[in-house]
């Protein structure tokens, strides 16, 4: 056995030991876009594909390494997205249709959030 | 090791952090976001340092850049179309597939490492035969396996459980043909040996997967996930990169609690899932039916409208029948109604609503619903005892009051404490039991009304019966 496969798989150990420690802290509420964070980090396989992909030098290595890297690459960009969709639908309160009631009189309402600004831009 | 690349492997390093710190923000949907943020950019500084590294060296062939470069961009386009398109319910298929291109680009890692550099007939045995085993077969299960499973939870497979004659024995034949295989590359290295591996493996993922129910979707997803990280974590010993080995140890982790957490929550062992029990409760729902003597209260929306309006805690309690019904968005409305009036509502989540761990959670949240209003099943069990009227949508298993009992199909299974609640609603299309195949205890209790309906059309009733009522 190898010295660096020792390393290797001391790695792998103490990874998996900190997994455990992190992810058994977060909330059953947030599960979903926890599998689907994990998801993306399981997309760093499109790290390995472009290492070993360059080694490519005939039909089988280009084909091969064409779809580890569409693949892989499918599942970093998919996974942080979908991730990123969802956790910006958790709210700590409903945003209201109508103008907040909160909103100080006299400053800019959120009625006027539709309209553009006096400057021109979008408020 | 030269300074070069021990400064890239160091920034791999710093990737691996940015993923236990991303995962570690996710202890909170307030800081969640952030936490993605950070996995994200520990992800492109790792894929930017290997194309530093990758220019540096210099070894990379004209075809070689076209290639790499043509199907990144090609599976990133179709990734990215899939995550903006998907629907808030279909996505325990998305994971699924993910889970798929995962495990699939895995297990390529490991081939191709192995044709190239130890494989060729007469080759060198590499020290990282047993990795690469690993990875190919746990990488070809994920992948056939997840495909079966995103099938069956779209619908193109059939969600019953397929089970044929013998299929015990083709499942054990290809468990000797892989092990045994197996231990013959340990000694001798053959390609087609190992092309014979990662085949058996496809056609194990398939049959692991094709004789599971559709309610024990949670923990096959939960369990495929592990596989993927394990597969990953797997392609980084062969490759000897820590990137992928620590990435893939964290969402072997994660995978491995979340089959945990989803197997306690449905009452069944881990090792009675793999060894083969899944969706064998489904068998036992012929015998059930409703009951000769069971005396059920029927309710119409004007009387549940009542009974909801004067309340003062309501809690929701949904099911998969509110998803399949997609009638999220009409019991927020009908919530923040009451709410209006003063109400204090909360919705009660079992760890198995819906189809993947969480899910009813990202379906309600979706529908506006604030997440602080979503409970745990440890947080809310407590409340049930001051709460006026739980109203249960298309939940049926999870609040069987028969769970305390010993010597039933669901005892000890941990459940909604829904019948200690003052009154309790129960919208429901018939009395047909759920997944166990028993008698829900709560829909005969003397406080418990059934209203009979669908779930979206009833919550649309209630809303305008509430409406009329306080005017």
């Amino acid at each position: 056995m190898s010295t660096a496969l020792v390393t290797d798989l001391t790695i792998f150990v103490l990874a998996l030991l900190v997994g455990v420690e992190v992810i058994g802290k977060v909330p059953a509420t947030l599960h979903t876009p926890l599998m689907s964070a994990a998801n993306s980090i399981h997309g760093i396989v499109l790290v390995g594909a472009l290492l070993i992909g360059v080694t490519a030098d005939n039909a089988v290595g280009y084909i091969l390494a064409f779809v580890a890297a569409f693949f892989a690459a499918a599942n970093v960009v998919g996974g942080y997205v979908v991730t990123g969709r969802m956790l910006k639908m958790f709210r700590r309160k409903t945003v209201p249709p109508q103008p907040a009631p909160e909103a100080p009189v006299g400053t800019v309402g959120a009625s006027d959030r539709d309209r553009p600004a006096a400057n021109g831009r979008p408020a | 090791m030269t300074s070069f690349a021990a400064v890239i492997q160091l920034i791999y390093v710093l990737a691996a952090a940015c993923f236990v710190i991303g995962l570690h923000l996710m202890n909170s949907p307030a800081t969640a976001r952030r936490g993605n943020q950070v996995s994200t950019a520990g992800m492109v500084v790792a894929v930017v340092a290997t194309l530093v590294l990758l220019i540096h060296d210099g070894t990379v062939t004209a075809a070689g850049w076209i290639v790499l470069i043509c199907g990144a961009l090609a599976g990133s386009a179709f990734g990215l179309y899939s995550a903006r398109t998907v629907q808030m319910t279909a996505m325990p298929q998305l994971v699924s597939m993910f889970n798929a291109v995962g495990g699939g680009a895995a297990a390529l890692v490991g081939i191709y490492d192995y044709i190239h550099v130890e494989g060729l007939p007469g080759g060198v045995l590499g020290t990282t035969t047993v990795a690469t085993l690993l990875d190919a077969i746990i990488g070809g299960v994920t992948l056939s396996g997840s495909i079966v499973a995103a099938g069956k939870l779209q619908g193109v497979i059939t969600g019953q459980p397929v089970i044929f004659r013998g299929s015990r024995l083709i499942n054990i034949a290809l468990g000797v043909v892989i092990i045994g295989t197996a231990a013959f590359m340990l000694g001798t290295a053959s390609l087609p040996a190992l092309l014979v591996v990662v085949l058996a493996s496809l056609a194990f993922g398939v049959m692991m997967v094709l004789p599971i129910g559709g309610a024990d979707m949670p923990v096959v997803i939960s369990l495929l996930n592990a596989f993927t990280g394990t597969a990953v974590a797997m392609a980084g010993i062969v490759i000897g990169n820590w990137a992928l080995i620590v990435a893939g140890a964290l969402v072997g982790a994660s995978g491995g609690i979340l089959t945990k957490l989803m197997a306690d929550a449905m009452n069944r062992s881990l090792a009675n899932i793999i060894i083969g029990g899944f969706g064998t409760g489904d068998s036992v729902v012929a015998a059930a039916g409703p009951g000769g003597d069971v005396q059920v209260k029927s309710i119409q929306a004007d009387d549940a409208a009542i009974q909801l309006a004067y309340a003062s805690k309501v809690v929701i309690v949904p099911g998969y029948g509110l998803a399949a019904a997609q009638a999220q968005h009409a019991v927020a409305e009908l919530a923040s109604l009451l709410e209006e009036r003063g109400i204090e509502v909360s919705y009660a989540i079992h760890p198995v609503a819906g189809r993947m761990p969480g899910h009813m959670n990202v379906l309600l949240a979706e529908a506006n619903v604030p997440y602080p209003q979503l409970k745990e099943m440890e947080e809310i069990n407590p409340e049930f005892a001051r709460t006026d009227v739980s109203l249960v949508i298309g939940a049926n298993d999870v609040t069987n009051p028969a769970a305390r009992r010993a010597g039933t199909a669901i005892s000890g299974m941990p459940i909604l404490d829904v019948d200690q609640s003052r009154s309790v609603i129960v919208i429901k299309r018939s009395m047909a039991s759920g997944y166990a195949g028993i008698d829900n205890e709560l829909y005969t209790d003397t406080k418990t009304s059934m209203y009979f309906a669908d779930a979206k059309t009833a919550l649309a009733d209630l809303t305008a019966a509430v409406k009329t009522l306080v005017g």
